[in-house]
């Protein structure tokens, strides 16, 4: 069976295309064009705008590069939500009108979900405990009782969003993940930051104010980079692994565009072999948002019959994670 | 003798003065660094230890603190000897039931009393012996005077109870009548605050 799907919940847009072979997933294609604001943060119109000017070509690119005929395509999903209203009208619409015009079934995918379900697809984890950190979202989910939940969750900004305040702040440009993840390689000296945990979840604001008070006073930025990734890491880590000991799973799965900081990884990597757990991360494509990853829940959702009718396929702005009915895991 | 490994610390049973007693020891964490871990070990074991003395102080039974170690950063604390309410609960009658969690809500209001919240109220971290439930772990616990915090830590309990045991929908009312009989402070406010935190939930509608 073969499945494309269109993500476009915030800053990317993306068409992936993909194929189930032995209840795993293979990628045939899984192409992304990211917007990228002029200055400040995303401005959602012009975010949508660039999405549809992008779209019909990366639907071309996605099927010439998965080298099928658009014919053998089985099913058409959609990132439905949760994200900006602009953006997944505009990859909404794309996908009722490839929908119609190959007259292929349309699911709707839950963005949160697709992210976990892609790690289960391409890693071969089977229940694990994710860690999904991205701009705008950090959330521990985990299943349980028949629906993915969220067991912890940043209780202001996501981590993503902090880093790229931060990056603002020092002049750094968008998206700052990846720089501030260099210059922390530079630092020496720790300078003291909140810590903030509540039960299973995180807070970064007050972390980001003292952060930009250290640079204010003029400290080093590569030190003032390293103190943040230290202390904010440690504090995801760290509600992750009580996540782990409160469900009781043995297996820990990375995702979320800021997945691919090698620190990040490296102290989940650890926190798991010291509790003796197995550690998972998706190739970095398929970590970040992509089409790949809501075009193989699409298929997930497809195979035990679930579709979306063109009339019902609103997008949810809002679109919880425990909303989904997991049937395909019954 | 290691009886659980938390996800931050360890709980030993052992032996102080002749008395069986539970030693708490933060362990050490390989993926932070050790100035930040050693920071949080220090702030976490002083802080748990003032909680709990304080607590004591407000009239909330919890277990008697005999040894704090800071270059350790070890608690040791007395042994309570009962049963925990998680797994009391399904085998008592509905009036026992009530009892029990107005008793736990009146250990609450007499904590905020004391300007404390707990920060990880659950039926896991309660024991009862002698008629009287003990709260233990205060890990999570801070002092504070926000309504707010107030609010978080009953929200906590109220989804803790729907989690552990949702066949008995209506703990979470007898904690709060026995919180009400207690809290020295406007309880309706906090009701209001707690109704607020639920929608307040992420992407909730």
């Amino acid at each position: 069976m073969i499945a494309l799907g269109i993500e476009g919940t915030a800053h990317t847009i993306g068409v992936g295309i993909v194929e189930d072979l032995n209840d795993k997933c293979r990628v045939l294609a899984n192409v992304i064009k990211m917007y990228k604001p002029a200055e400040g943060g995303i401005h959602p119109r012009d975010a949508a705008n660039h999405h549809a000017t992008h779209l019909p070509h990366l639907v071309t690119k996605a099927i010439e590069s998965a080298k099928i005929d658009e014919r053998e395509i089985d099913v058409i999903a959609f990132s439905k939500g949760p994200g900006m209203g602009p953006c997944l009208r505009t990859a909404a619409t794309a996908a009722r009108t490839l929908a119609l015009y190959l007259e292929k079934p349309l699911v709707g995918v839950n963005h949160c979900v697709a992210h976990l379900e892609i790690g289960r697809g391409t890693t071969g984890c089977e229940d694990p405990v994710l860690l999904y950190v991205s701009g705008g979202n950090t959330q521990i989910i985990a299943f349980a009782k028949g629906k993915y939940r969220v067991f912890g969750e940043t209780l202001d900004i996501g981590i993503g969003n902090c880093l790229d305040k931060l990056g603002r702040y020092l002049n750094l440009p968008f998206p700052s993940g990846p720089i501030i993840e260099k210059l922390a390689k530079r630092g020496k000296k720790y300078l003291d930051l909140p810590y903030t945990i509540k039960g299973m979840d995180v807070a970064f604001s007050g972390l980001l104010t003292s952060a930009q008070k250290y640079y204010e006073k003029g400290e080093r930025i590569e030190d003032i980079c390293y103190s943040v990734q230290e202390t904010a890491f440690s504090a995801l880590t760290e509600v992750t692994e009580r996540a782990m000991a409160h469900v009781g799973k043995e297996e820990v799965l990375l995702g979320g565009g800021v997945a691919s900081n090698e620190r990040l990884r490296e102290m989940i990597k650890k926190m798991a072999e010291e509790r003796g757990a197995k550690f998972f991360v998706p190739e970095k494509s398929l970590c970040i948002d992509n089409g790949a990853m809501i075009a193989w829940t699409g298929l997930l959702m497809y195979r035990c019959g679930i579709t979306t009718k063109v009339e019902d396929s609103f997008i949810d702005q809002r679109f919880r994670t425990d909303d989904v009915i997991v049937k395909w895991r019954e | 003798m290691l009886i659980y490994r938390g996800a931050e610390a360890e709980i030993i049973m052992d032996t102080y003065l002749g008395r069986k007693v539970i030693k708490k020891r933060r362990i050490p964490k390989g993926y932070r660094i050790p100035e930040l871990d050693k920071r949080l070990r220090l702030q976490r074991t002083k802080e748990e230890a003032k909680l709990m003395v304080e607590a004591r102080r407000g009239g909330v039974p919890v277990p008697i603190i005999y040894d704090v170690n800071l270059k350790e950063f070890t608690i040791v604390m007395e042994y309570v000897d009962g049963e925990r309410v998680k797994e009391l609960i399904p085998k008592l009658t509905e009036r026992e039931r009530k009892e029990i969690c107005t008793m736990i809500g009146k250990n609450i209001a007499r904590l905020h009393n004391a300007n404390i919240v707990h920060g990880d109220l659950t039926t896991s971290n309660m024991i009862l012996k002698n008629g009287k439930v003990y709260f233990i772990d205060f890990g999570l616990g801070e002092f504070s005077f926000e309504i707010e915090r107030r609010g978080v830590d009953l929200h906590l309990l109220m989804e803790a109870f729907s989690s552990a045991h949702p066949e008995y929908p209506d703990l979470f009312n007898y904690v709060m009548e026995g919180y009400q009989s207690i809290y020295k402070g406007n309880a309706r406010e906090i009701e209001k605050k707690i109704e607020e935190i639920i929608k307040r939930g992420r992407y909730m509608k």
